[in-house]
């Protein structure tokens, strides 16, 4: 019997469930390891040799490198581990979240000031805008 | 004399506001209608200083990595240190813990069904440290012993709304039986609407917000039936901490609370933030 995933049908949106955990367990632990600051200095004086270190996918790693955070968590990135990478690279978590919405980051924050995205026509793949 | 909850203290734990303390921002324009809201809530904790917080939060892997990550957790610790997000330990003291306390919730929560993992070593991050600023302010010491309880809300599924609340009920119980007057608070944390993730990010829904501490208020039993779909749809991927808020809610008792104060604010960082505090009134 297939499992229940109601959540499959919200826009812009990825669950992160347990089959999503499970592929992306390393890239996750990979984005733990940043918490020790000496982890930090290593990644960032060889991002690629430390990924390396890894036992993620080349397609994790390239995300990973090119800060895609959409496409990290497509591969089964968390949002609360990425957010290492962007600490890392001394990135607020707005810019962080901006980024993956394809607003510019002043664009984004002010549509927080003023009050957010809309839920109207966010609810359901598809649905049209009012 | 046993122990009593004679109080709740509902808030939403943003990263943003600890770095807004942190960094001396708390005046900035963006900042001060936020801190300002808080004012109550601070003389409010001030006045009526428990004995011990029982603290609900969620950790944002911190303490637990995708190795393990318990659905409910409870510190048996003595102390607590502020973790490394990445950006550096947060330049707040030590969470002292209460080993007794805790260990007697554990157990007497067990037995009622509640499969809980007791922690003796954790560090506790923003979750936790943030609602302790916004009620406390930045003191030398926390004004009381915490008990840090965790909540997997980040690896789905999470536990339910319902679960939740019931587990409140078992902890309410729990601290009933435990023989010394101590006078303790429940605090449930996180929400509310926001989502960090994907083309969505950003979504604040303040009806959905409203309605909901509408509800916490007046009918948290119909609340906490509640589905998790309608958290993730309406209030955000993230918005799911909410059901936290109804473990505390759970742990109250039957009667109807007072309302001592209630505050509604748009936007931290990505969040939407609120704030509640109940009484008991028996």
């Amino acid at each position: 019997m297939a499992l229940e995933k109601p959540y499959l049908d919200i826009p812009g949106t990825t669950i992160f469930d347990a089959e999503q955990s499970r592929k992306g367990y390393h890239l996750n632990q990979f984005c733990m390891s940043l918490m020790k600051a000496e982890n930090r200095a290593r990644f960032k004086a060889d991002e690629r040799a430390y990924l390396d270190e890894w036992p993620m996918t080349e397609d994790q790693k390239l995300a990973v490198l090119s800060r895609d955070l959409n496409r990290c968590i497509e591969l089964g990135g968390n949002i609360y581990f990425l957010a290492k990478i962007g600490a890392t690279d001394g990135k607020s978590f707005q810019q962080m979240a901006g980024s993956m919405t394809g607003m510019s980051e002043a664009a984004y924050r002010d549509m927080m000031i003023g009050g957010g995205r809309s839920i109207e026509g966010n609810r359901y793949i598809g649905e049209k805008k009012k | 004399m046993s122990a009593r909850i004679t109080a709740s203290v509902y808030t939403s734990h943003v990263p943003a506001i600890g770095a807004a303390i942190d960094l001396g921002k708390t005046a900035e324009a963006y900042w001060a209608p936020l801190f300002k809201g808080y004012e109550p809530a601070k003389a409010w904790m001030k006045a009526h200083q428990p004995d011990v917080i029982f603290l609900v939060y969620n950790d944002h892997a911190t303490a637990f990595s995708l190795d393990m990550i318990p659905t409910f957790a409870i510190g048996c610790a003595a102390e607590f240190k502020p973790a490394d997000e990445g950006w550096g330990p947060r330049p707040v003291p030590v969470v002292k813990g209460h080993p007794e306390l805790a260990s007697h919730i554990a157990h007497s929560v067990i037995q009622d069904d509640f499969d809980l993992t007791i922690v003796n070593r954790m560090d506790v991050d923003h979750g936790l440290t943030v609602p302790l600023n916004l009620m406390c302010g930045s003191p030398d010491a926390w004004p009381c012993p915490v008990i840090p309880f965790a909540v997997n809300v980040v690896q789905y599924p999470v536990p339910s709304g319902r679960r939740c609340y019931q587990l409140g009920k078992a902890i309410r119980k729990a601290v009933e039986s435990y023989d010394e007057p101590l006078n303790v608070h429940i605090w449930g944390t996180g929400g509310m609407s926001h989502q960090l993730q994907g083309p969505r990010a950003g979504l604040i829904n303040k009806e959905f917000d409203n309605a909901f501490l509408d509800q916490l208020i007046a009918d948290p039993e119909a609340l906490s039936r509640k589905p998790h779909i309608d958290y993730v749809r309406e209030a955000g991927s993230e918005g799911i901490e909410l059901v936290m808020w109804l473990i505390a809610r759970g742990a109250m008792a039957d009667t109807p609370p007072r309302v001592v104060h209630r505050f509604y604010h748009v936007p931290a960082s990505n969040t939407a933030v609120g704030n509640l505090i109940l009484e008991n009134t028996q």
